[in-house]
């Protein structure tokens, strides 16, 4: 699960989003002037130019927008197939993150696939991964 | 998209090409590629290196430095672009350092290398790369899989369709004797080839190669003098309005479509005049998602346009890589592309040549990071 894996250095900007995890939840910044979230973190929102960014929990749940699943073995601790996924966050139309999908056939990734957020603990980093989770029924 | 105002790339054009020997792991020092191209370019454009005044390149392989020690020119500009709308952005630079009166001839190169492996990373992703790199989306190859996985789910184009742009390459490749794959590719070949992230497979990505590539850009007032028959740069596309990221965008193909708008409202000519395009492969959706952007077929309808291949075959509605393009050819980086492109606008390329060609275009890398131009042959 770790194998190959590079690890972020979190920064003066990013740091909320990579240590969210240690509280269980996910969080993304937030515009408080328009309302609007944004990723990556920035210092400027970019729909009206607020500085009033601060950091929100979201529901940590998502579809898949697209995805890659990795078959090359380009590093001696690439084991097997791995699915990369870029996430629409169900808080906002085009709100995409890049992440991985984890306990989920690569032949079963749809488009489209209903995900929840977890986290993986590496060192003072929480990395937001992914797992299919069916939504609710209403 | 910001409206034209004066097309000033039309006071220019290509009097030179140079392309130095191409090919898998040559193991031959990087500068004398670079020196076989730029010798090769000048030479075709009737000059003598004390003519150039300009010098450009896109950095990766040898510098101006190491050109400037062996070949002592007299510049009155040099540049290394890095980034731009992709790497024949330095042939637009040299272009506008013409139009601009800073210069009168620029030789302008770009030297490429097959990789290995390349040293370890850093222990930490930091920037841009934090985004990325955590999880494991670690390399450019990753990051356009992502994106042309999501062109092909909107567009709805099938491996077959897309095969057909591999195998058109593979086919005009047979009639290029520097291309790296000439042996003949079934779609049974295609469709059974090793995946190396989806939608990628090993055939869907264009062939690392050492070589260089090398133009002369000049005045247009030159062109009368030249002993090939000059190539004029007609239009640029190199617009950004969208968000220049790998993995975030608002639309698939943002920064192609607006190139492409951009493109077209600078030029006299429209999709319906080009006779041959060199669109560009780094992976074969790339092309696909250009013959859309670029206007050749509806929005969503690329995949009907490439069934069967026809229309993209030497002698379709839209010729397409000619001389193998980067899939089959060697990837140089879309300079490789405007080579073919000047030679087919020439009209002297033999048994590839399309017949009377004049109008071509020519694009250079994708979504987010892009450029195009248009090219014509000069009465």
């Amino acid at each position: 699960m770790t194998g190959a894996r590079t690890l972020p250095a979190p920064d003066e900007l990013s740091r909320p989003f990579w240590t969210a995890g240690e509280l269980g939840v996910l969080r993304i910044q937030r515009c408080g002037e328009c309302r609007r979230f944004q990723h990556p973190p920035l210092v400027r929102c970019r729909a009206c130019g607020s500085d009033d960014l601060t950091w929100e929990e979201v529901s940590g749940r998502a579809t898949v927008y697209s995805f890659t699943v990795n078959h090359q073995q380009w590093h001696p601790d690439v084991t097997g197939p791995y699915t990369v996924a870029i996430v629409e966050l169900d808080e906002q139309p085009g709100l995409l993150l890049t992440s991985e999908l984890v306990d989920v056939e690569p032949d079963d990734v749809r488009i489209g696939m209903a995900v929840a957020v977890e986290f993986l603990q590496v060192d003072d980093v929480w990395l937001p991964l992914f797992h299919h989770a069916p939504a609710p029924s209403p | 998209m910001r409206a034209p105002r004066g097309v000033r790339e039309r006071n220019t054009v290509i009097a030179g090409v140079g392309k130095s020997q191409t090919g898998r792991r040559l193991q031959r020092a990087p500068i004398e590629l670079v020196l076989e191209a730029c010798l090769a370019a000048v030479s075709d454009a009737g000059l003598a290196l004390g003519d150039i005044d300009g010098l450009v390149h896109v950095p990766g392989g040898p510098g101006i430095a190491e050109l400037q020690d062996v070949l002592s020119f007299d510049l009155a500009w040099h540049g290394s672009i890095a980034g731009g709308p992709a790497q024949l952005s330095a042939v637009m630079q040299a272009s506008m350092a013409v139009s601009s009166g800073l210069c009168r001839h620029v030789l302008v190169y770009h030297h490429v290398a097959t990789r290995g492996a390349g040293p370890p990373g850093p222990p930490r992703a930091a920037g841009g790369d934090q985004w990325l790199l955590p999880f494991r989306a670690a390399t450019p190859m990753h990051w356009n899989a992502l994106r042309g996985a999501r062109f092909l789910h909107e567009a709805n184009v099938s491996r077959e369709q897309l095969g057909a742009i591999v195998l058109n390459a593979r086919r005009n490749a047979a009639a290029n004797p520097a291309a790296v794959y000439t042996e003949p590719l079934t779609m049974e070949d295609y469709l059974a080839a090793r995946v190396i992230s989806t939608p990628i497979t090993l055939l869907d990505c264009d062939v690392p190669v050492d070589g260089c590539t090398a133009f002369v850009v000049s005045h247009a007032d030159y062109a009368p003098d030249a002993p090939q028959p000059a190539v004029q740069l007609h239009a640029f596309g190199a617009a950004l309005s969208t968000r220049l990221r790998w993995t975030e965008w608002d639309d698939v193909t943002d920064v192609m479509d607006e190139v492409a708008a951009q493109l077209w409202s600078r030029s006299v000519v429209g999709p319906d005049d080009v006779d041959v395009a060199a669109l560009y492969d780094g992976f074969s959706f790339h092309t696909a998602m250009w013959i859309q952007a670029l206007g050749f077929c509806e929005r969503g309808e690329v995949g009907a346009f490439l069934e069967g291949g026809e229309r993209i075959a030497r002698t379709g509605s839209l010729p397409l890589h000619t001389d193998g393009g980067q899939l089959s050819g060697g990837r140089l980086h879309g300079f490789g592309h405007l080579a073919e492109a000047c030679w087919q606008l020439r009209g002297d390329l033999g048994e590839r040549q399309v017949e009377g060609a004049e109008v071509a275009v020519v694009t250079n890398g994708a979504s987010p990071i892009a450029g195009a131009m248009v090219l014509t042959r000069r009465r």
